[in-house]
C-alpha cells in the first residue's frame, strides 16, 4: 500500500505500524547502496503479511527497521505511539525485548543451549511469557523440549524459533525467509506454525519470503522490488498453509 | 535458578576447555610467581624483624685491634647510644672429626653469667654455656648439622697457636649470622665454615685480650644521628686499630639478605608482568575469536532484546571466570611454590623459625592484577562484541581481507609454493596477531634464558677464578709476616713442586672522603701459581710501582689509572702512605687490591716479608703435606682449591636445580598456551578453507602444513628474538640484582642454554601441533562444509 487513502485497504483496526518515506543507503566500501528509496506502509493488528521479493529488493532492510534492529537513513517509523526513528539504543532494546519476535532464516538458535533453554533465554527478559515448554507445544515440540540444536532437524530448529519468538507474547511476529533453508515439506510444517500463532494468538505476522508461493496465505502481499514498494494485493479468500506447493 | 544465558556461558566454557585451560595456566603460573615471591618476601622480612628484635640484633658494628674495656663507657656517652657490647673475636682453625679438610672457626665471645645484651644467640639444641665450665662453647646450628655434631660431642681447634679441646654445649643461631659466610667469600661452606661462641674470660685468655676487646657492636637510641654516631666511635677506636665502622646496612649477613629481598621485590613484579601480559594477549585472541564465531548468536540475542550491556557482560563474565580459575590455581600453587622458596631460603637463610606468612593483601594483589590484565586483554573483545550493530551481526562476516604479501610483492613468488603463500598471507593480514604470538613466545624462551643463565655464569666463574687466577693446588696463610726465607722451608716440604709468597695487607684506602677497608694482596711480578687476570683473561704483569685495582674498587672510590691513594694500614707500625693507582682490572668476587710483592713490602716499609704462600702440590703427597703444614706452629690456615671448588658447586648446584625446573616449567607453560591457543584459532578460522582442500584432494598431511606451518613460522621467528631478550634480560639481571661492592657476574649464557630454550619451546610447539594435528585428522568434512559460518 502506498498510502492512506489507498480504496483496498480496509484497515480491521489502528494501524500497529505506519511508515512514512524510508529510505536506507549503506556503504559499502566505496559504493553507496540504496536498499530502500522511500517505502509508504501501514501494518495492522492481526493482520498476516508477506513481504515478497527478489533478493536485494530491499525485504530484509525493512525488516530490520520495522523490529528495530536498524533505523533508516530518512523517514519516519511509527510502533503504535513509539516514534522508532527518534529512539535511542536503550529505547529500541526495550522496543525489542517487549513487543517484537524474530524468527530468522538460519534459525540463530544458541547450540550451547536446549531447546527450552532457547526459548528460556527470550522469556527469562520478557514482561508477560508464556511458559517456554508451552510455547514449544504450540509448534508442536513438546517432545523435543531437551534436545540440543544439533539433535533437531532444519524444521524443528526453525520451530524452536518460532517458540522462542512467539514466547514473549511479541506484539508483531517479524519471520525473515523462515523457510528459505528448508524443503517444501518441513517448510510447510513449520508455515502452519507460523499460521497457528497468527490466528489463535492474534499477532501481526510479516513473513518475507522470495517464494511467490507463500503469498497465498496472506491477508495482504506487499511485493517489494530495487528498494520500492511495486504493488500490494490483498488475498480475499487466503487459504492454509498445508495447501501450499511450490 | 541459573538464567539461560548462564548456562550458555557454562557450556561455551565447557565446549573451549583445552584452549581456556592453557589460559589458565599462564594466569595460574603469573599468579603463583607473584603470590610465592611476596610471601616469601613477608616471610623473610617479619621472620627477620622479629628477630632482629628479639634477639636485639646491633645497628652499628666495630672492629679494632685491640682496645682497653674501659672504652667502652667513652663509647656508651656517644649521644644516641644505647647500649654497647665489646667483644673478643678471632678466626680459628678446626680439627673436626671425620673430615681431612681445614676448616674455620669464627669465635665471637659470650658472658659466662648471662645473655648478651646484643646479637644474642638463640639456643636450637642443647643449652647456653656454662660459667664455669672451660672449653664449652656454642657452635652455629648448620655447621654442627653439617657434621652431624651433637650437644656434648667435642671438636679440636687451634685457638692461637695452641690446640684446644672445645665440648659444644649446645647449637644456636644469631641474627647476625643470618647468612652465614666467611668474611670476602660470597657463598656459604657449612662445612668448612662455622660461628662459634666462647666464654668471654677463656676466649680474651687464649687470644691476650684480658681487659680488651677488638669487636664493638652498638644499639642506638630512638631518633640516633647514625653518620654522627659513626664518626665519633671512629674517632674513639681510631687509636686502637679501628678501621672504621658500618652501619648495619653494610652487616655482611644483613646486606645479603636485604639483596635478596629486593631481588625477590623485583622478581616478583617483573615475572608476573610478563605471564599476565601473555594471558591477556591469549584472551583477546580466543574472545575475539568465540565472538566473531557468535556474531549470529550476538545478533538474535539483540534481536529478542538484550541490551549491549548485557551481551558485553555475557563475555566479560566467560574471562572473570577464566581468570579467577587461573587466580585461584594461582594462589594454591604459589602457597605451595612459596613452600619449596622457603626450604631453598632456609639453605642459605638460618632463621630460629621461618615464619610463613600469606598476606591476605598479597592474595588481593595477585588475583586483582591477574583480574585487570585479564579484563584489560579482552576489553577491546567485548566491546566490539557489545557494540556489533545487529543487524550487521545478521549478515556473515565479509571474507578477509587478503592481499600479495610483501614477499610476493618483491617479486619472489616464484619461489614460494601455494601452500607456503597461504601461510604468508596469513600472517601478513593479521600483523598484530601474529606479532603478539611472536612476542609471547620469545617471552618464553627468555624466562627460560633468565632462569638458567645462572648456572653458564657460575661456571664461567668457577673456571676463571679456580683454573685461570688461583692455579695453585693449595695455600698456607702464616700466623705473622715472615721473611722470604720461610718460603724455602716450605718449598722444602715433601710433595711440595712449586711456591710463591705473598703478603697480605688490612688496609684503607682514602681518597678524599671516600674510604674502603680492603686487604692489599702482594704477588710476585712473575707469579705463575696465582695470578690477576684482565676482562680479557690475559695475565696483568703487576706494575713495579703504583697499586692495582679491581674495576669496581675503582669506581667506589672514584679513581682512575695515574690518580693518588691514601693507604692507612691495619698492622704493624699503622703507617699511613701514598702510593697511585697503575691500573683498574675487572674481577667477579670483592674488592681487592694488588702489589707487585716488592712493591708493597717497600710501601710497608718492611723487608722481604710474606703472610703466606701459594703451592703447587705433588697430589700423592698431598695429604701427607696437609697434615704436616697443619701441625706446623707458624701455620695460621691452609686451604685446599678442591675443597673449594666442591663447596662452592655442592651448595649451587641443588638449588640451581629446582629454580631451574621451576623456569623450565613455566616458560613451557607459556609457549604451549601461545602455540596451543594460536593454533586451535587457526583451525577454528580456517576448518571450512582447510575442509575444501581436503575435498579438492589434499592430504591431511597437506592441510595441516598449511595450518601449522603458521605456528612453525612463528615459534622460528620468536626463538632468536626470545634469546636474544634472554641475554637482555640476563644482563639486566646482573647489573641491577647482583652486581655490588661484593659480587660481579659477567653476562654468560651458554651455546648449551640458548639451545636448551629452544629445545624447550620447541617440544612445547610440537605438543601442541600434535594435539591441533588430531583434531585436524577428525575435521568432518561434509559437516564442516555444510555448515554456514
Amino acid at each position: 500500500m502506498t498510502s492512506g487513502a489507498n480504496p483496498i485497504v480496509a484497515p480491521p483496526q489502528a494501524a500497529v505500524f505506519s511508515a512514512r518515506g524510508i529510505t536506507k543507503v549503506y556503504r559499502m566500501g566505496e559504493v553507496e547502496v540504496w536498499a530502500l528509496r522511500g517505502i509508504d506502509l501501514e501494518l495492522y493488528g492481526g493482520e498476516f503479511v508477506v513481504l515478497l521479493g527478489p533478493s536485494g529488493s530491499g525485504k530484509s532492510t525493512l525488516l530490520n527497521i520495522l523490529g528495530g534492529l536498524d533505523v533508516p537513513t530518512e523517514g519516519n517509523v511509527r510502533f503504535l505511539e513509539h516514534d522508532l526513528t527518534a529512539a535511542n539504543e536503550r529505547e529500541l532494546t526495550n522496543y525489542r525485548r517487549n513487543h517484537v519476535g524474530f524468527v530468522f532464516q538460519f534459525y540463530n538458535l544458541i547450540p550451547s543451549l536446549t531447546a527450552t533453554e532457547n526459548v528460556s533465554l527470550v522469556t527469562e527478559i520478557s514482561q508477560r511469557p508464556m511458559d517456554p515448554v508451552e510455547a514449544l507445544k504450540l509448534v508442536n515440540l513438546g517432545d523435543r523440549v531437551n534436545h540440543f540444536p544439533s539433535q533437531l532437524s532444519g524444521g524443528e530448529q526453525q520451530r524452536v524459533a518460532i517458540a522462542r519468538a512467539v514466547a514473549k507474547r511479541p506484539d508483531v511476529l517479524l519471520c525473515d525467509e523462515p523457510t528459505g533453508a528448508l524443503d517444501i515439506k518441513t517448510g510447510i510444517v513449520v508455515l502452519e506454525a507460523i499460521e497457528r500463532v497468527n490466528r489463535e494468538m492474534g499477532t501481526l505476522t510479516v513473513v518475507i519470503t522470495h517464494n511467490s508461493a507463500i503469498a497465498a496465505m496472506a491477508d495482504r502481499v506487499i511485493s517489494l522490488g530495487d528498494g520500492r514498494i511495486q504493488g500490494v494485493r490483498h488475498n480475499t479468500s487466503k487459504i492454509s498453509a498445508k495447501e501450499l506447493s511450490w | 535458578m541459573i538464567s539461560a544465558l548462564d548456562k550458555k556461558l557454562f557450556r561455551d566454557l565447557l565446549h573451549m576447555r583445552a584452549q581456556a585451560l592453557a589460559i589458565v595456566a599462564v594466569i595460574a603460573a603469573g599468579v603463583a610467581v607473584f603470590i610465592a615471591e611476596f610471601t616469601t618476601l613477608a616471610s623473610l622480612t617479619e621472620s627477620r624483624a622479629a628477630y632482629y628484635e628479639r634477639q636485639r640484633f646491633a645497628e652499628v658494628f666495630a672492629v679494632c685491634k685491640r682496645a682497653p674495656k674501659s672504652l667502652a663507657a667513652r663509647i656508651e656517652a656517644i649521644p644516641g647510644v644505647n647500649v654497647v657490647q665489646v667483644r673478643t673475636v678471632a678466626e680459628v682453625s678446626l680439627d673436626v672429626p671425620g673430615m681431612d679438610d681445614p676448616a674455620v672457626g669464627q669465635m665471637i665471645s659470650v658472658p659466662e653469667d648471662r645473655r648478651p645484651a646484643l646479637n644474642d644467640v638463640h639456643i636450637r639444641d642443647g643449652r647456653y654455656i656454662a660459667p664455669d665450665a672451660p672449653g664449652e662453647v656454642l657452635a652455629g646450628e648448620e655447621f654442627m648439622a653439617a657434621h652431624k655434631l651433637k650437644p656434648g660431642d667435642n671438636i679440636a681447634a687451634t685457638i692461637n697457636g695452641r690446640k684446644r679441646k672445645l665440648t659444644l654445649a649446645g647449637s644456636a643461631l644469631s641474627p647476625e649470622y643470618i647468612y652465614v659466610v666467611r668474611a670476602g667469600e660470597f657463598l656459604p661452606d657449612k662445612k668448612r665454615f662455622g660461628v662459634f661462641w666462647m666464654g668471654e674470660r677463656e676466649l680474651a685468655s687464649a687470644f691476650n685480650m684480658e681487659g680488651a676487646f677488638n669487636d664493638v657492636t652498638l644499639k642506638l637510641a630512638h631518633g640516633a644521628n647514625e653518620p654522627a654516631v659513626i664518626a665519633q666511635l671512629d674517632a674513639l677506636l681510631k687509636p686502637y686499630g679501628g678501621i672504621g665502622a658500618q652501619p648495619r646496612a653494610k652487616q655482611t649477613s644483613h646486606w645479603y639478605l636485604e639483596n635478596e629481598l629486593s631481588q625477590l621485590r623485583a622478581l616478583g613484579l617483573a615475572m608476573p608482568l610478563v605471564f599476565l601480559g601473555v594471558a591477556a594477549f591469549l584472551l583477546n585472541v580466543v574472545l575475539s575469536r568465540q565472538i566473531a564465531t557468535q556474531r549470529e548468536q550476538i545478533a538474535a540475542l539483540k534481536a529478542f532484546g538484550y541490551s549491549n550491556v548485557a551481551v558485553g557482560a555475557h563475555y566479560l563474565k566467560l574471562v572473570l571466570i577464566i581468570a579467577t580459575i587461573g587466580g585461584a590455581v594461582g594462589v594454591a600453587s604459589g602457597a605451595y611454590l612459596a613452600t619449596l622458596l622457603a626450604q631453598l631460603y632456609s639453605e642459605y637463610y638460618h632463621f630460629p623459625k621461618l615464619l610463613y606468612v600469606l598476606p591476605p593483601g598479597v592474595i588481593v594483589a595477585g588475583v586483582g592484577l591477574s583480574t585487570m590484565a585479564c579484563v584489560s586483554g579482552a576489553m577491546i573483545s567485548v566491546r566490539a562484541a557489545a557494540k556489533l550493530p545487529p543487524a550487521e551481526a545478521m549478515r556473515p562476516a565479509a571474507p578477509g581481507n587478503f592481499r600479495p604479501t610483501f614477499v610476493e610483492r618483491m617479486g619472489l613468488q616464484r619461489w614460494i609454493s601455494q601452500p607456503a603463500r597461504m601461510i604468508l598471507r596469513q600472517l601478513e593480514r593479521r600483523p598484530a596477531r601474529a606479532m603478539l604470538s611472536v612476542a609471547g613466545i620469545a617471552m618464553s624462551a627468555a624466562i627460560f634464558v633468565i632462569g638458567f643463565f645462572f648456572v653458564d655464569t657460575i661456571e664461567y666463574v668457577i673456571d676463571v677464578q679456580f683454573f685461570r687466577v688461583q692455579r695453585e693446588d693449595m695455600s698456607v696463610t702464616l700466623f705473622q709476616p715472615r721473611q722470604r726465607g720461610a718460603l724455602h722451608e716450605i718449598a722444602r716440604m715433601p710433595g711440595v713442586l712449586a711456591a710463591e709468597p705473598f703478603r697480605v695487607a688490612p688496609v684503607t684506602l682514602r681518597v678524599g672522603h671516600r674510604s674502603r677497608q680492603v686487604g692489599i694482596t702482594g704477588l710476585t711480578a712473575d707469579a705463575a701459581l696465582h695470578r690477576v687476570l684482565d676482562a680479557q683473561l690475559r695475565p696483568i704483569v703487576l706494575p713495579p710501582d703504583g697499586i692495582v685495582l679491581s674495576t669496581k674498587l675503582g669506581e667506589v672510590m672514584g679513581v682512575a689509572a695515574g690518580d693518588a691513594l691514601t693507604v692507612e694500614v691495619s698492622e704493624g707500625a699503622r703507617l699511613t702512605r701514598q702510593t697511585s693507582v697503575a691500573f683498574l682490572s675487572d674481577d667477579f668476587l670483592g674488592l681487592s687490591a694488588y702489589m707487585e710483592l716488592g712493591a708493597l713490602n717497600r710501601l710497608l716499609r718492611e723487608g722481604d716479608s710474606m703472610s703466606g704462600a701459594y703451592l703447587r702440590v705433588d697430589p700423592r703427597l698431598r695429604d701427607s703435606l696437609y697434615s704436616r703444614l697443619k701441625a706446623a706452629p707458624s701455620v695460621a690456615a691452609v686451604s685446599m682449591k678442591d675443597t673449594a671448588i666442591t663447596s662452592f658447586r655442592e651448595t649451587l648446584a641443588q638449588n640451581m636445580m629446582t629454580i631451574t625446573l621451576i623456569n623450565s616449567f613455566f616458560a613451557g607453560v607459556i609457549a604451549f598456551g601461545v602455540l596451543f591457543n594460536s593454533a586451535r584459532i587457526a583451525l577454528s578460522e580456517r576448518a571450512r578453507e582447510l575442509a575444501s582442500l581436503r575435498v579438492l584432494g589434499m592430504t591431511r598431511g597437506e592441510i595441516s602444513y598449511i595450518l601449522l606451518g603458521e605456528q612453525a613460522v612463528l615459534t622460528l621467528v620468536a626463538l632468536p628474538i626470545g634469546i636474544v631478550l634472554g641475554w637482555m634480560g640476563a644482563w639486566a639481571f646482573c647489573k641491577y640484582l647482583i652486581e655490588s661492592e661484593l659480587i660481579r657476574f659477567p653476562l654468560i649464557v651458554s651455546e648449551r642454554t640458548s639451545a636448551l630454550a629452544a629445545v624447550v619451546i620447541l617440544v612445547s610447539a610440537a605438543i601442541a601441533g600434535i594435539s591441533v594435528r588430531r583434531k585436524l585428522n577428525r575435521l568432518d568434512l561434509v559437516e564442516v562444509l555444510k555448515a554456514r559460518e
